[in-house]
């Protein structure tokens, strides 16, 4: 087989890997400052205006599985395409370990599936190892950040209330959405208990920032992307103004193989293959910046092996891959028998809770390190598939409207108005707690496996610790304890010690992180503070690969604040001469 | 929420409007319930080739069919408020989605034989030739799950599924979502939990929640901040 690989385009300013939340910052600020950027995105173009994409508005019956999760695992209309599992996309595991890797191939990469919470992290977060020495303090703080979130707020928009909690920052808040039914009587409850219920912080447009995106109408459905582009969506708030400067070439459906250097070991562009002729091509650029996710980037590294770059390229460390770590995570349901016979109105609201409980504790106090946050669901929703399963568990154990028990199970008549009494009666509630990064997770390349396009893939090795157990316990613990305190049944049965409490796989909560961690000592980390590899000083990693800790908040707001921060770093550099 | 209200809705927003009509306007006949044309509901080529691939599959029998919509309509039969199962197309839904979900297929098609086996035992003939009474006589041994005899335990572990993938296809479709009221997935303006709500449980939204949330009435104004 003849096979060749030929140059697209120019000799670009900058070449971005990933177009998720910090390759569309990255490509936004870098294209208007007038550098010439190639976007290189492993899946399809995406819109969620797009009518042949989109998802929004549709009804469950618009799909033959009722929006079951057979293909998308977040169910059908779920606006991100790919999941843990992609066909000819494998990654292994070493034996006795546990990573589930998410990955979404598309324009906008995994900001199209996520709940839009938009926390800052606070001062502790970026200095945890002052507190408990369990980890290693960022080699920033947040005051280094601060302006950066502060822009990040103007220029995407996310609603919330200033509150004045020290380590969990106010911003420049768009007004929130007023409390659904549930969510104020569990504030009400956690706060007999001494728990806080605060307005939640997501990107989600309830005024507009600018002209260009429409404002929310409701329909509680920003997981499937918004065609008036009300929420945060990198390809809506990102990529779309960067193409509109007329300085950036977006390649979709382009694989990235592996990161391109000259025999001095610096960068010089990158190849990949395209999905849509499994031809190979490569893109050369003055600057390389990666921002294919924490695990993609490390990938890409690893596999870009050179005599000047043995070890993968910036890895004379050996850090790439290492202190992989993502947020932990357990649940429970409960039934609010108080919520029964509802009257119905819309409550759709926002696409995701309109409250929501910070971290409260002190880790002094209890035995495990750092803390979590609560999310919760519930309300009068479009029913889809899974609707009504096991009723039989549950209409036995509470009076009919007369008064009278039955039994449990049954059918007809008196079912069917079951179905309509419970409807809207069942709440939920979801820890996401900071897990603490260790040398000992982490990724590399499995030498015996690659994908269909030949790259070789990621070998996972990542354990939990008691940490994370614990604080699993603890969040089993308070779920229950709020409950109880809101008069509900919590359902099944509590997780105990076996299942360890209901610990959900690392990479379920969708938040690896710290896989080319920044730091002050290149022989410990990847990137120095402003994501720029010690190794190689035209290559920048600006996805979440650069975190030093994950904090017990989702990532995104802080993985844009460190690219546009790392973008303006690159901007300011190239006018100097230093790259 | 009608149609004027939809649009006195995106008013105050600086809408796409063309995008969102297309979409709220859209009649939900048989064609788009069938899901079958490109586009439907956002589908990727290969998600449309898939959807398209179980659809030309046929996997119950015509006498498994009848019996599935036989049981789908003791389970949820027609009465004051909708109709029944089948008039969802409930066994429709059930053929689709044990193609989809491919787990589902023995439970369901074992399940059916030990129907038939034990309608056979108690009536001689197969349940779908049984009289109406002797149907219901042969459910309530399987329908209730705290007080069927052992012996009948494969049965109510069917009928529990029959009666989950039952209550998902009604409710789900276009009339069972109508029958239960909810009114959602519009484009509406969410100003609070309605006040005779409110009260029946006792809460309301103190003063701060009313000052801190958003005013319908600034929901088409850019936002700008003092500093």
């Amino acid at each position: 087989m003849a096979i060749e690989i030929k140059t697209k385009g120019e000799l670009y300013d900058v070449c971005i890997v990933g177009s998720g939340a910090g390759g569309g910052m990255a490509a936004k600020v870098l294209t208007e400052a007038g550098l010439k950027v190639a976007l290189l995105e492993a899946g399809p173009d995406y819109d969620p205006a797009n009518p042949e994409q989109q998802t929004q508005l549709k009804w469950s019956y618009e799909s033959p599985r009722r929006g079951a999760n057979t293909t998308r695992p977040f169910g059908d209309f779920d606006a991100a395409y790919g999941g843990w599992e992609i066909e000819g996309e494998p990654y292994t595991k070493a034996k006795g370990t546990e990573f589930d890797w998410f990955r979404s191939r598309m324009l906008g990469g995994r900001t199209n599936h996520w709940g839009r919470i938009s926390l800052r992290f606070g001062p502790n977060d970026f200095k945890r190892h002052d507190f408990d020495g369990l980890s290693d303090n960022w080699p920033i703080g947040y005051d280094d950040v601060k302006p950066y979130y502060d822009r990040v707020d103007k220029m995407i928009g996310v609603f919330g209330t200033k509150e004045g909690i020290y380590n969990e920052p106010d911003g420049y808040f768009l007004p929130p959405p007023k409390p659904r039914l549930h969510e104020m009587m569990i504030k009400k409850a956690a706060g007999k208990i001494g728990i806080p219920v605060i307005p939640s912080r997501l990107s989600i447009l309830t005024r507009p920032v600018n002209k260009d995106r429409g404002s929310c109408f409701f329909c509680a459905q920003c997981s499937r992307g918004c065609t008036v582009h009300a929420d945060f969506s990198s390809s809506t708030c990102l990529v779309k103004p960067a193409r509109k400067t007329g300085n950036a070439d977006v390649y979709v459906n382009a694989m990235a193989r592996e990161v391109l250097t000259d025999k001095e070991g610096r960068a010089t562009g990158v190849s990949y293959v395209d999905k849509t002729d499994m031809q190979e091509y490569q893109v050369n650029a003055k600057i390389v910046v990666l921002a294919a996710s924490a695990c993609e980037s490390a990938r890409l590294l690893l596999n870009s092996k050179s005599s000047a770059h043995p070890n993968g390229l910036a890895n004379s460390s050996g850090m790439v891959g290492k202190y992989l770590h993502d947020s932990t995570g357990a649940s429970r349901g409960a039934f609010i028998p108080q919520l029964m016979d509802r009257k119905r109105y819309n409550e759709d609201g926002v696409g995701g809770l309109h409250l929501y409980i910070p971290w409260w504790l002190e880790n002094k106090k209890l035995d495990f390190a750092r803390g979590y946050h609560i999310e919760f669901w519930g309300g009068m929703s479009m029913p889809s598939y899974g609707f009504g399963f096991g009723m039989e568990k549950t209409n036995g154990k509470y009076p009919t409207v007369e008064g009278k028990m039955k039994d449990a199970g049954g059918y007809g008549a008196a079912l069917k108005n079951d179905y309509r009494r419970y409807y809207g009666s069942t709440v939920g509630f979801a820890g996401r707690g900071e897990s603490i990064p260790r040398v000992e997770n982490y990724c590399e390349i499995d030498p015996g496996a690659v994908d269909k396009y030949g790259i070789p893939v990621l070998r996972f090795n990542y354990n939990w610790t008691d940490q994370e157990v614990k604080q699993a316990k603890h969040m089993q613990d308070t779920f229950e304890e709020i409950i109880h305190s809101m008069g509900g049944v919590a359902s099944g049965d509590k997780p105990g010690a076996d299942e360890k409490y209901g610990l959900l796989a690392p990479g379920r909560i969708i938040h690896e992180v710290g896989t080319t961690r920044m730091g002050n000592n290149k022989n410990t980390s990847v990137l120095n503070k402003y994501n720029q590899a010690h190794d190689v000083n035209n290559l920048f990693v600006v996805d979440g690969g650069a975190f030093v800790s994950q904090a017990d908040k989702n990532p995104t707001w802080t993985i844009l604040a460190l690219a546009m921060r790392a973008s303006e770093y690159i901007v300011d550099q190239l006018k100097k001469q230093n790259i | 929420m009608n149609r004027r209200d939809s649009l006195k809705a995106l008013a105050v927003g600086t809408v796409s409007v063309g995008t969102l009509l297309s979409s709220c306007d859209k009649k939900e006949g048989k064609d788009s319930v069938a899901a079958g044309k490109k586009g439907a509901y956002g589908r990727t080529p290969e998600e449309q080739l898939n959807d398209e691939k179980l659809m030309a599959e046929k996997f119950f029998t015509a006498a498994e069919f009848s019996t599935i919509t036989i049981l789908a309509d003791i389970i949820i039969p027609k009465d004051d408020t909708s109709g029944s199962a089948s008039d969802a197309k409930v066994a429709d839904f059930i053929e689709f989605i044990v193609k989809d979900q491919p787990d589902l297929q023995l439970p369901l098609r074992g399940g059916l034989r030990w129907l038939d086996v034990k309608s056979l035992k108690l009536f001689k003939k197969a349940f779908s030739d049984a009289t109406a009474e002797q149907r219901i006589q042969l459910v309530d041994l399987i329908a209730y799950p705290e007080k069927a005899l052992p012996e009948n335990a494969a049965g109510v572990s069917f009928f529990d599924t029959m009666r989950g993938l039952t209550a998902t296809g009604f409710f789900t479709s276009k009339i069972g979502m109508e029958d239960l009221g909810y009114k959602g997935n519009q484009p509406n303006a969410w100003d609070g939990v309605p006040d005779d709500v409110l009260k029946q449980f006792g809460l309301e939204y103190d003063a701060k929640t009313l000052e801190q949330c958003l005013k319908a009435e600034d929901r088409g104004k850019i936002m700008t901040w003092d500093s």
